[in-house]
């Protein structure tokens, strides 16, 4: 952009790897057998999720993320789904909490284990812009109560609204 | 007379103020507007000079606060062509004056089965106290909705507007579309069968040349806010006959006239319903924002906002992948444009721009209804005022064209 030079908190917002998974997004390609859908909705912005869910042995086998959404609630999702494919449902549930708490305190320590999330560290200094983060977190935790509840409603959807 | 953008510029001090290191370019005027000088002298001078508590005290700061507290109810009613300053209420806000129309005559004289005709394109203001009002009495909503231009479909206005229909509540300028409704044409049909008009002017008040008598509606709600004056003060007009049938809204100091301990007899319209002190430094000072407009002519801001719109919607149609809501014609619309460019979602695109220094309006815009109608989540809205110039396009065109190349992959454009 030859015409502006972007502030650093802009920089910090707007960070490569959260363009790159926006244009790009990971794992974007509905399941078509999951057991179970998760569906998440911020009414503020009309941010949309839509989770689907496998698992096996205690974890998260796969995993899709879509939906419409900001830059940040997509590239968020689809960090996501990269990060939790794969893990014990324990570790994922660990992350997510260390996720929200980057997300509520902009001074805190980033753990490794959040690999690339980190680049959405910036997005705790906008707070309008939170809530887009940790939209996909939120629906995910909503998708694993339902399962540990087994009392999935008909069609296995689930939905959640921020 | 034309509206000298320049000269009026400097009547406005935030608009010298800088953004993110770029010049300010305010097209937020839809959510609120700027204020003049003149409107933060007048608050300063109230404070300063004549601050005291109306309608109560016998000495002279209660006289002078009174008198410029009444002589304001007269500004307004004057330039809304209303027939006397007891037809003017004053209020918070748009929302207060919808509300307060819904407790003091909906829950009073509406009944199960009653009708009440509202729109698609309605704020959330004129909507949800109508939606309370519903659940309460078992009165029925009924909604007439917009067509592909973004106008009220006319055969949905002769279909709703019935012998049942006892009150229409429709907005006179969308806030999200800038569609201008044919409400004197809707006041006429709702009157052949009984029912009374409200008219949410929180957009057309501020922006069109609007008169009360000549539209024929029985309620008129705007907010001061959105019309160069203070925020926390809002105008209902009402038919004289109307307030005088109508119960109280709170009650309290200032809107009675006898207490005792069981019963109270109430105070003579328009005080009847502004119970408590009122917000008197604002309501003063709102009358500098009137005298204002009224010096540069509401049809002078009328052609301004004709122009400013018709050049908008030509820079904004020559952006790729730009998609334009609202009817084609500038003589249809208000000041207002909203709109959605591919792949980039209007928060992001708020975010880039605001860093362009152009502050611009990104979400529902509180219509949610409206925003499933057209089938978007959100949109993108530039709105105009009498101090917007054409020049200004050029930072929102550069902005919309950095956002675009920043969240669009390339192969994904036109998609
Ligand atoms: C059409 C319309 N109606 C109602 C309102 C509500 O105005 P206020 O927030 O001042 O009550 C607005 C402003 O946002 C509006 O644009």
């Amino acid at each position: 952009m030859p015409q502006s030079i972007p502030e650093p908190e802009f920089d910090e917002l707007y960070r490569e790897l959260i363009l790159d998974h926006y244009r790009n997004p990971r794992h974007s390609e509905p399941l078509s057998d999951a057991d179970v859908v998760a569906e998440g909705y911020n009414p503020l912005c009309g941010d949309e999720v839509e989770l689907r869910l496998n698992f096996e042995n205690g974890s998260v086998s796969d995993l899709s993320f879509g939906g419409r959404g900001c830059s940040i609630s997509r590239a968020s999702g689809s960090m996501m789904t990269d990060l939790v494919i794969g893990k014990p449902i324990e570790d994922v549930r660990r992350l997510s909490e260390q996720f929200n708490k980057m997300m509520t305190d902009p001074d805190n320590e980033v753990p490794e284990e959040l690999g690339d999330l980190e680049a959405l560290q910036g997005v705790a200094k906008f707070p309008v812009r939170v809530k887009c983060a940790t939209l996909a977190w939120h629906t995910l935790e909503d998708g694993f109560k339902q399962r540990d509840e087994g009392g999935l409603p008909p069609g296995g959807v689930v939905r959640h609204e921020e | 007379m034309a509206i000298e953008t320049k000269r009026i510029r400097e009547d406005f001090p935030i608009l010298k103020r800088e953004v993110h290191g770029k010049p300010l370019v305010y097209l937020d005027n839809a959510a609120t507007t700027q204020k003049p000088q003149v409107l933060i002298d007048a608050l300063v001078e109230y404070y300063s000079s004549y601050n005291a508590n109306i309608h109560r005290g016998i000495h002279a700061l209660a006289e002078e606060a009174t008198g410029k507290y009444e002589a304001t109810r007269q500004t307004v009613a004057d330039f809304i062509g209303a027939p006397d300053a007891s037809n003017i209420v004053f209020t918070r806000n748009t929302t207060e004056s919808i509300n307060l129309v819904a407790h003091a005559w909906g829950r009073k004289f509406l009944t199960a089965g009653d009708e009440i005709v509202l729109s698609t394109m309605e704020h959330h203001s004129n909507l949800v106290p109508w939606q309370t009002l519903a659940k309460e009495k078992g009165v029925v909503l009924r909604f007439i909705d917009i067509d592909d231009d973004g106008q009220f479909v006319q055969d949905d206005i002769e279909r709703h507007i019935g012998p049942k229909t006892k009150l229409v509540a429709v907005t006179h300028m969308s806030n999200v579309l800038g569609t201008i409704n044919p409400v004197r044409e809707i006041a006429e049909r709702a009157h052949q069968h009984g029912a009374l008009v409200l008219l949410d002017g929180a957009q057309s008040v501020p922006h069109l040349p609007v008169n009360v008598q000549e539209l024929d509606c029985d309620f008129l709600a705007f907010s001061a806010h959105k019309m160069l004056g203070p925020t926390g003060v809002g105008v209902l007009y009402a038919k004289r006959e109307l307030f005088e049938e109508m119960d109280p809204f709170l009650g309290g100091g200032e809107m009675i006239r006898r207490v005792q301990l069981e019963e109270s007899t109430w105070n003579d319209v328009p005080w009847k319903f502004e119970a408590g002190t009122p917000n008197i430094g604002d309501v003063c000072a709102f009358s500098a924002a009137i005298d204002y407009l009224s010096g540069l002519g509401m049809e002078n801001v009328r052609a301004h906002e004709i122009e400013m719109v018709q050049e908008g919607v030509r820079r904004l149609a020559n952006v790729p992948g730009i998609t334009i809501y609202g009817p084609e014609s500038a003589e249809r619309r208000g000041g207002v444009i909203s709109f959605n460019l591919d792949n980039v979602h209007p928060h992001d695109l708020g975010t880039v721009l605001d860093h362009h220094g152009v502050a611009i309006r990104a979400g529902h815009h509180c219509a949610q209804p409206l925003m499933g109608r057209l089938d978007v989540v959100a949109t993108a809205r530039a709105s105009f005022y009498v101090y917007n110039e054409k020049e200004e396009f050029d930072a929102l065109i550069e902005g919309i064209e950095a956002a675009a190349r920043l969240f669009r992959a390339p192969v994904h454009t036109g998609a």
